[in-house]
């Protein structure tokens, strides 16, 4: 169940395909993802770029305690989480989770536990660089 | 001893300050620590903290050694 982070851009498809490619071949019947990508735009503003921010050793412990909550909750397979840090820019992703499981079910369930679980709890924090070339602090996440 | 205080995203750049390390002396909670490494400024109502990389609450106890942390809500994803 890895949690990575990641300093530069990353394909999430890519991540996916590598990740599944060490799970026994047969033994999963589903697999479901998210993506999250970079908007352009941000509560009626251009945003040019983005800096996340993260608290290093807390980000990483907590999200393996989501990991294995999901883990209790539902017939997870297993799951991988990829979040990027630093500089990102428009159209990057910014986060992937995905859950391998036996049926549709868990697989949905759990990789939006992990994703909703992710934005309250993981200590990650951005600060948007306007297109009026101000910058500022997102105050909080807005609703799923 | 002491315990090392470490400060994140708005909050770091209000004070100014990343990391710090206070006195361990006389404090009790996550809000004595607070006190004691903002020379008593007020803790902003949305402020969450954690105690040794463990989401905690301001009432919380500390002890000698740990490392707290202060930081605004959470915004990844």
């Amino acid at each position: 169940m890895p949690v990575l982070i990641r300093e530069e851009a990353f394909d999430p498809h890519d991540e996916e395909r590598a990740f599944a490619a060490t799970l026994p071949t047969g033994g999963f019947g589903a697999t479901a993802s998210f993506v999250g990508t970079m908007r352009d735009f941000n509560e009626g503003d251009g945003v040019n770029a983005m800096t996340l921010e993260h608290y290093p050793g807390m980000t990483e412990r907590e999200l393996a305690r989501i990991v294995a909550e999901a883990r209790e909750r539902w017939d997870v397979i297993d799951a991988l989480v990829v979040h990027r840090v630093g500089e990102i820019l428009p159209g990057q992703p910014i986060v992937l989770t995905a859950v391998w499981s036996a049926h549709r079910a868990a697989a949905f369930d759990a990789c939006r536990f992990l994703m909703e679980a992710l934005k309250s709890r993981a200590p990650f924090w951005k600060k948007e660089t306007l297109a009026d070339g101000g910058s500022r602090w997102v105050e909080r996440n807005t609703p799923g | 001893m002491a315990i090392r205080v470490k400060f994140f995203a708005s909050l770091r750049e209000a004070l100014p300050r990343a990391v710090d390390e206070v006195e361990a002396d006389g404090l009790a909670t996550i809000a004595d620590v607070w006190a004691r490494a903002t020379d008593r400024r007020t803790m902003p109502d949305h402020v969450l903290c954690s105690v040794n990389l463990e989401h905690r609450s301001a009432n919380d106890p500390v002890r000698d050694g740990d490392e707290v942390a202060f930081f605004p809500p959470v915004t990844g994803g």
